[in-house]
C-alpha cells in the first residue's frame, strides 16, 4: 500500500478513509513540502484541488487540509496539517502550484495565517476600502459586534426564539414548564 | 465662491485634483408651481434606470424587459450609463465595496435623481444585519425615495412600486437630488466612516 509506504519516511497520524477514493491523514508542519512533492512527483497526485483552514479554537490551532487528487486513478488525498494559533505561519507552497498563491492570500486576509514569501500576499481579494479590523473568519471575531458599531442599526428590530415566539402564539394558555417538558423529550421515549 | 466652500478632494493626488470637480452640489430650487407639475409630470412618465446591479435582486429586475412583464409600457427602461439615467435602483445587499460603487455611480447621474431599493437588505440588514461587511440601512449614506420589500420582490412589486414612485413624482415629494445637496455633509461623514481609504473625489459629476 502507498500509505504504508509513506508512513516509512512521513510521521503521517490520524488516517481516516473517509470513503472509497477519499482518505485523510496528518503530517507536521516541517514534513509538509516533502510530502507534497513525494505525492505529486512519485505517485501521481499532480492536481492540487484545493486548501482550505479550519480555526479550531478549542485546540488552539489552525488545521489546514491540502487536497490533492489522482487524474489515473480518481482518489483523493486530504493532508491535514496543524498550525500553532498564536504564531500562525505556514511555508508557502506557490512553487510547486501556481494558483496556491491564491488560496494563500484568501488564508492570510481571512484568517490571518503569514505564508512567508507568497506573492501579492497582502493584497485583498475581498476586505477591500481600508479594512483595519482583524480577520474575520477567526472564531473569535465578533461580527455582531463589529457590525454594531461600524453601520447604523435600525430601531425595532427584534428577535425571538422560534419555540417560545410558537408556543406563546399558538398554546397562550399552555404552562410554560409543561410544555418545556413535552418539547425536551419529557423522559418517556 | 470662496475657497472655505470647496471640497478639500483630498482623497486624491495633486495631478489627478484639477480632473474633477471641487463645488460641492447645489440646491435647486423648484419652479413656479404650474411648469414644475408638468417637469414633473414629465419626468415620471419617462423613468431611465442605470443598468447598475447590487446583490441578489438585479435578477429580478430582467424578466421587467421582457414582454411578460413589459415595463416599456410605463415608460421605463434601462440606460447604460448614469449621466443618461434618473433611477438608481440598490437591488438587494450592499456591501462596503459595493457602496463605493453605488455612491460614485448615483454623485455621476444628473438630477433629479430617483434612488429605489429593492428588498429588505437595504431597509435594516435583512438576513446579513449582523455581517461584517454588509451594511444595514442604506438610507445613512443615500437618499431614499421608495423601498420595496420583500425577499426578493418579485417583477409584480417592483412594478407596483413603480407605479407608486410614478405617483410620489407627480405629487412633487421625490426631492433627493436636493436632499443630499442640503445634508451633504452628513451623508458624506456616513460614507467615509466606513469607505476608509477614501480615494475618490468627494464629489463627482
Amino acid at each position: 500500500m502507498m500509505l504504508e509506504k509513506l508512513k516509512q519516511t512521513f510521521t503521517v497520524t490520524e488516517v481516516k478513509e473517509q470513503k472509497k477514493n477519499l482518505t485523510f491523514f496528518t503530517v507536521p508542519k516541517e514534513q509538509m513540502e516533502m510530502m507534497l512533492i513525494t505525492l505529486r512527483d512519485h505517485h501521481d497526485y499532480k492536481h492540487l484541488s484545493f486548501i482550505v483552514g479550519i480555526d479550531m479554537i478549542e485546540d488552539g490551532v489552525f488545521k489546514l487540509t491540502y487536497m490533492l487528487y489522482n487524474y489515473e486513478t480518481n482518489h483523493s488525498f486530504g493532508i491535514h496539517c496543524n498550525i500553532d494559533r498564536e504564531k500562525a505561519e505556514m511555508d508557502s507552497f506557490h512553487h510547486l502550484w501556481e494558483q496556491v498563491g491564491t488560496y494563500q492570500r484568501e488564508l492570510r486576509e481571512m484568517l490571518g495565517i503569514n505564508f512567508e514569501g507568497s506573492p501579492r500576499l497582502e493584497e485583498n481579494l475581498s476586505l477591500d476600502e481600508g479594512w483595519d479590523g482583524p480577520p474575520p473568519m477567526r472564531r473569535d471575531f465578533d461580527t455582531k459586534e463589529y457590525s454594531n458599531n461600524t453601520y447604523f442599526q435600525r430601531e425595532g428590530r427584534v428577535n425571538y426564539d422560534p419555540r417560545e415566539y410558537m408556543r406563546e402564539q399558538l398554546y397562550p394558555t399552555f404552562p410554560k414548564t409543561e410544555s418545556d417538558k413535552l418539547l425536551n423529550g419529557g423522559g418517556k421515549k | 465662491m470662496s475657497s472655505k466652500d470647496l471640497l478639500p478632494n483630498d482623497g486624491l493626488s495633486e495631478i489627478d485634483q484639477e480632473f474633477f470637480c471641487q463645488a460641492p452640489p447645489e440646491y435647486i430650487s423648484p419652479l413656479p408651481k404650474p411648469i414644475e407639475d408638468f417637469m414633473n409630470w414629465a419626468r415620471s412618465e419617462s423613468l431611465f434606470i442605470l443598468a447598475f446591479g447590487t446583490g441578489c435582486g438585479a435578477i429580478e429586475l430582467r424578466p421587467l424587459t421582457t414582454s411578460r412583464f413589459d415595463m416599456y409600457q410605463y415608460g421605463i427602461q434601462m440606460r447604460a450609463t448614469p449621466r443618461q439615467s434618473s433611477v438608481f435602483i440598490v437591488g438587494g445587499y450592499a456591501s462596503v465595496k459595493t457602496l463605493k460603487r453605488i455612491v460614485r455611480s448615483y454623485e455621476q447621474m444628473q438630477g433629479p435623481k430617483f434612488v429605489v431599493t429593492l428588498g429588505s437588505c437595504p431597509i435594516n440588514g435583512g438576513m446579513y444585519w449582523d455581517s461584517y461587511n454588509t451594511i444595514n440601512r442604506i438610507d445613512h449614506y443615500l437618499p431614499i425615495d421608495i423601498s420595496i420589500c420583500g425577499c426578493m420582490p418579485r417583477p409584480e412589486s417592483i412594478l407596483a412600486g413603480f407605479v407608486e414612485l410614478k405617483k410620489m413624482i407627480r405629487a412633487g415629494q421625490c426631492d433627493g437630488a436636493n436632499l443630499y445637496a442640503k445634508n451633504f455633509a452628513w451623508y458624506k461623514a456616513n460614507q467615509k466612516r466606513i469607505i476608509k481609504d477614501w480615494n475618490m473625489p468627494d464629489y463627482n459629476w
